[in-house]
């Protein structure tokens, strides 16, 4: 099919896409595209459209949706459309709807009626069109009306029909695997499908299915060996081959499902040594695809049990692609070692320059899995450079979204493996400093609760240490500006417990740096919340310890100011303070014993020190009280009861007055609706004012809901609470009571870092975390192995010497890539007798380059290109069935481990049923449906098209492709 | 699972956007805008992979490809393998080329339908169907020629079974 001259559409198309083409800004464009609604709007509702003129309308709709506009509107023409009897309009239809609707679209429902119909449909490519829409528009409630009939297409004649029931039954499945789960056996009978499409297909669920349940699925296992043997020996029709590789596709996800199967599961996984093996032996390492199936060989051997030898294989795949001088493949190599170092830990060691190069390259991609590589061979002798490097590329970034999760993972290893707690405090110091908003708040709180409790267990010189230390540098850190509100938190609350506690600064000292800290973030209410309570503690160790307190000026005015603070909390806390300054020593020392942050809390859960108050109010003719659960109309109530927060109050009654405004939502924004369809009448103007009186209208026996509409936050602050519980400034005491103690101890338990012991112990080559720029160094430090660095010093201070900078390719190495790409060339696959007859194709094949044939500049290109492509296919589809027994067959008797699963197995046995005679598949190389040369004029008159557009600027010349070609 | 496809010219416009969990309008805008800044901002001679749970959620990969104007970007999850998506980019490439004969970005919007269809036979539902460009071909040219019969004897809608008995 040629590109039909121009384009085959109308003018105006044609000029929509050009102004679109031309327009200079984001605005233009919107312009543009806001008339073409207009005008679309206009069109589609004329009567008697032709048909080729509606289908290109709807094209159009769907080219304004996809430039971010809304195109609703139409929504149900395309609907209409789907109801055509015209193959052309109907497959436009479907296309338009499942780019427009969501599965729980209201118009869906007017397309399972035809939906329903067309599976039914003769000709297959409707049933094709309508099992395309199946995938999208069905959802968990239409799935039971469409059941039966994908069903019943699982047995089509046509194998295309049959692959795609097959995935239309995956997608059920992924929807709602309960509608579907009487339906799985379908899919073994699928695998035995006579088509290898279909069975190829099958694994697509199969995988999904395997995952979720391994071990029903153990019997497969023989099968799936037997399929890849077969894929491997290269026994498929040759219409499945891609450059030169067997059915490459259907290799990757049969490794994928051994892999899982092969699990944990020795006796699974020696059945699969021989054929991973073939695999390795086999694999073209110089195209892509071959390297894609060798990298899903590796991951496979590192997930089953195992075996030295594959190992070995892997290995050598791996460093293949870390000598590469593809970064695709280098990306690949890292990640399968990353895979591999789980088993073989020591393998990394020999790549280490090469992990090294990944690390410093500028692409980052690979930098991340080189980083995620690191993450994985963390052990306490590298920790410290391995962190360093982490934190450094992470102040280097400003992707959030990885700064975050790269900072967790600086947190966890830094947890995990500390070698000092000196190095622990300044690794938090740094991420805090850099990634402090980002990092979850339960690492602040584990900071803490380290620094509370200490890394030893009974070591109290050394916890005592680790505070002066931090103490130490957090007075460093806290005059820098702008440092993130939780390190601030972890400061605040470090310096109120520990501040003046090996009495190394003066009281006064540490509370001017607090003040100064509540200045300087006063719009920060939890920081100051913080420094306040802090104030509080190293006053209360002053009365405790008898000596004179003296109030700087700076935190009188504090402590005036937040008094009168609009936060409650913050009230709370500096009445609290100006309490607690004017009490005796021992009362000091009762309410706020010094170093008691990791002293447990007894709680009272049945407040049972009430029961006297109860019982003389009940006496007094109080009403009893009633459960939670007991009571109805007040469920909302029990959820935030739950919560301890203290800043419940404020949400107390929020769900009532937010919930109710939601529908006045649209109405806020009438710009999005459309005024003038007459399909979907949208009654906006009446539609606030029902709002307004349903509000109004005075709702029954809630007494939170007179204050529904007033929706102040600061009312509600005051008189929100009193309404449910009579204690509310008691229970506001104790959540601010504990902060104060500690507020590690509101968050703990949820973890227990199990922290490497006696890490302290470990020898310390380099004092500090010092990186040398030398990367033989730092390969040393990551990989620890003196005894193989030596013979490798010499190359890479070789290198050093050469290249200065990193990202440079080393020329030796790249050397010994090519040599090692080279070889596995020699290694042919040993031929087959059965593929005696295509082996002069194949081997003329690999002279040409498979990318050339696609110029199409070439009328021989495009000859050869035919009979590898499209030979089988162009042949009848019985061929093929009986091509695919009798290697089935063959593979039967050939080799030891095919000789198993003759019996039970229902695949094998499945195809041995059929008995048809051998046809030679490539033999008859069917007339190439493409040879039509390129046409010169057609060429012509496209590029003229193209430069009087002016959509394609950069290149002169119509053929794009000629970077992918040349 | 194949999450969605994307085609985009280095101007960030999209040219087919195709999510396989439905999206909403606004939403597959952002995502097309995030992935034009993740491509445009990837130098010449790295590797074609993008990490993209930034954008999409967890556990998503993206590879994308640069052919003179256009970006074609697949993304996926974890079941599916880097290299291989790599080449299916090439497989929907080299299907567009000979569908169109050195196809350029013009004929990709102006046969936006038949550029669908042509992805339909290759991906289907979010996962691989075939994999070979001329197997692909062949199904639409079918496609086309029975669209183009039942399109010239609409008036006459009868005869349209006469196809439907093959």
């Amino acid at each position: 099919m040629g590109s039909q001259g121009g384009f085959g559409q109308s003018k105006e198309f044609l000029d929509l896409v050009k102004s679109i083409g031309e327009a200079r800004s984001k605005s233009e464009e919107d312009r543009i595209i806001l008339s073409e609604i207009e005008t679309l709007k206009r069109r589609i509702v004329e009567p008697d459209i032709p048909k080729r003129k509606m289908k290109e309308y709807i094209i159009r709709l769907v080219y304004v949706e996809m430039l971010g506009h809304d195109a609703s509107f139409g929504y149900i023409h395309a609907v209409k459309m789907t109801h055509d009897d015209s193959l052309l309009l109907k497959r436009t239809g479907y296309l338009a709807v499942t780019l427009f609707l969501n599965e729980d679209h209201d118009l869906i429902i007017l397309i399972v009626n035809t939906i329903q119909k067309d599976l039914k449909s003769d000709n297959y490519l409707v049933v094709c069109a309508a099992l395309n829409a199946v995938c999208r528009l069905i959802n968990e409630e239409t799935i039971p009306a469409v059941l039966p009939q994908v069903v019943e297409l699982l047995g089509h004649a046509k194998e295309a029909v049959r692959k795609k029931a097959i995935m239309a039954l995956h997608r059920f499945y992924q929807k709602s695997p309960a509608s579907v789960l009487h339906l799985i056996s379908n899919f073994r009978k699928t695998l035995c499908d006579k088509d290898p499409g279909v069975m190829g297909a099958t694994l697509c669920p199969l995988f999904d299915i395997v995952t979720i349940d391994v071990n029903s699925y153990k019997d497969l296992v023989i099968s799936f060996i037997s399929i890849l043997k077969q894929v491997a020996e290269r026994r498929l029709p040759k219409s499945y081959d891609y450059h030169q590789m067997p059915a490459p596709f259907i290799q990757i996800k049969l490794l994928k499902i051994l892999a899982l199967l092969g699990s944990g599961d020795k006796q699974a996984s020696e059945q699969m040594y021989t054929v991973l093996g073939d695999i390795f032996r086999k694999c073209d390492t110089l195209s892509n695809i071959g390297n894609a199936v060798l990298y899903e060989c590796i991951c496979c051997v590192s997930c089953i049990y195992p075996n030295t030898k594959l190992l070995e294989a892997a290995a050598e795949a791996i460093s293949k692609f870390l000598k590469s001088e593809s970064h695709n493949l280098k990306y690949m190599g890292i990640d399968a070692l990353g895979r591999l170092i789980k088993i073989s830990p020591d393998i990394a060691e020999q790549h280490q320059l090469a992990v090294i190069d990944c690390l410093e390259d500028p692409d980052d991609t690979l930098k991340r899995k080189t980083f995620e590589l690191l993450y994985k061979m963390t052990k306490s002798s590298n920790v410290e450079v391995i962190v360093d490097r982490m934190i450094d590329y992470m102040i280097s970034i400003n992707d959030n979204h990885y700064k975050t999760e790269i900072a967790s993972r600086c947190v966890e290893l830094a947890e995990q493996f500390a070698p000092s707690n000196h190095w622990f405090i300044q690794t938090m110091n740094k991420v805090f400093e850099h990634a402090g908003d980002l990092v979850n708040i339960k690492v602040a709180h584990n900071l803490m609760r380290l620094i509370a409790e200490g890394f030893g267990e009974d070591d109290d010189t050394a916890d005592s240490q680790l505070r002066s230390s931090a103490v130490e540098s957090y007075l460093c850190i806290i005059g820098e500006p702008k440092l993130p509100s939780v390190f601030l938190q972890v400061i605040c609350w470090v310096l109120g417990e520990y501040g003046t506690a090996d009495g190394k600064y003066s009281a006064s000292y540490i509370t001017g740096k607090l003040c100064d800290v509540a200045e300087a973030y006063s719009n920060d209410e939890t920081v100051k919340a913080y420094a306040i309570t802090a104030l509080m503690k190293l006053y209360a160790y002053e009365i405790a310890a008898g000596r004179e307190v003296d109030i700087l000026p700076e935190c009188q005015s504090l402590i005036e100011e937040l008094s009168a603070s609009h936060s409650t909390d913050l009230q709370q806390r500096a009445y609290e303070l100006q309490t607690l300054i004017g009490l005796d020593a021992r009362a000091v020392v009762c309410v706020m014993p010094s170093d008691a942050s990791c002293e447990d809390i007894e709680i009272d859960k049945s407040l049972s020190f009430l029961n006297h108050y109860v019982q003389e109010s009940l006496e007094k003719g109080a009403q009893p009280y009633i459960p939670e659960s007991a009571r109805t109309g007040m469920l909302n109530i029990s959820s935030f009861r739950n919560e301890d927060h203290h800043e419940v109050p404020m949400h107390g009654l929020r769900f009532e007055a937010y919930e109710l405004p939601q529908p006045v939502v649209p109405s806020k924004s009438p710009v999005s609706y459309t005024p003038s369809t007459e399909l979907v009448p949208v009654p906006e103007p009446s539609y606030s004012r029902e709002i307004h009186t349903s509000t109004a209208v005075p709702s029954i026996s809630n007494s939170g809901s007179t204050e529904l509409k007033l929706r102040l936050d600061g009312v509600q602050k005051k008189w929100g609470r009193p309404s449910y519980s009579s204690g509310s400034t008691s229970t506001l005491e104790s959540s601010s009571q504990k902060t104060v103690n500690g507020s590690a101890q509101t968050e703990s338990v949820s973890t227990s870092t199990s922290r490497a012991q006696a890490t302290s112990s470990f020898d310390l080559k380099k004092p500090q975390v010092e990186i040398s720029e030398e990367k033989q160094r730092l390969a040393a430090s990551l990989f620890g192995g003196p005894s193989k660095t030596d013979k490798r010093l010499t190359s890479s201070s070789h290198k050093v010497v050469k290249s200065s900078s990193h990202t440079t390719e080393k020329p030796h190495i790249a050397k010994a890539a090519d040599t090692a790409l080279e070889k596995p060339t020699t290694v042919q696959p040993p031929p087959d007798l059965l593929d005696l007859g295509e082996t002069t194709v194949t081997s003329s094949a690999p002279s040409i380059d498979p990318f050339k044939q696609l110029e199409g500049l070439l009328d021989q290109g495009e000859n050869v290109s035919a009979p590898n492509h499209g030979a089988v296919n162009a042949s009848k589809a019985p061929d093929i069935m009986s091509l695919y027994v009798e290697i089935a067959a063959s593979g039967q008797s050939g080799g030891a481990v095919n000789s198993v699963p003759t019996n039970g197995d229902d695949m094998l046995s499945g195809l041995s049923g059929q008995s048809i005679r051998t046809a030679s598949p490539g033999g008859a190389a069917g007339s190439s449906p493409l040879s039509k040369g390129p046409n010169l004029k057609d060429a012509l008159e496209k590029d003229a098209l193209v430069r009087q557009m002016g959509v394609t600027p950069t290149s002169q010349n119509p053929n794009l492709f000629k970077d992918l070609l040349g | 699972m194949i999450k969605a496809v994307m085609v985009m010219n280095t101007q960030g416009k999209p040219r087919l956007a195709k999510f396989y969990d439905y999206q909403p309008v606004e939403k597959q805008q952002e995502l097309i805008r995030s992935v034009f800044a993740a491509l445009s901002s990837r130098a010449e001679n790295v590797s074609n992979f993008v990490e993209a749970d930034a954008i999409f959620g967890l556990d998503s990969r993206l590879v994308y490809k640069h052919y003179a104007t256009l970006y074609f970007v697949f993304v996926f999850d974890s079941s599916e393998n880097e290299l291989a998506m790599l080449d299916l980019i090439q497989v929907f490439v080299e299907t567009l080329d000979k569908c169109f004969k050195n196809v350029c970005e013009l004929d990709i919007v102006f046969n936006y339908g038949k550029m669908q269809t042509i992805l339909d036979e290759i991906i289907f539902g979010g996962q691989v169907l075939e994999t070979s460009s001329a197997e692909v071909m062949k199904v639409v040219e079918e496609i086309l020629k029975l669209e183009a019969a039942s399109n010239a004897i609409t008036l006459v809608p009868k005869t349209v079974s006469s196809w439907r008995g093959r």
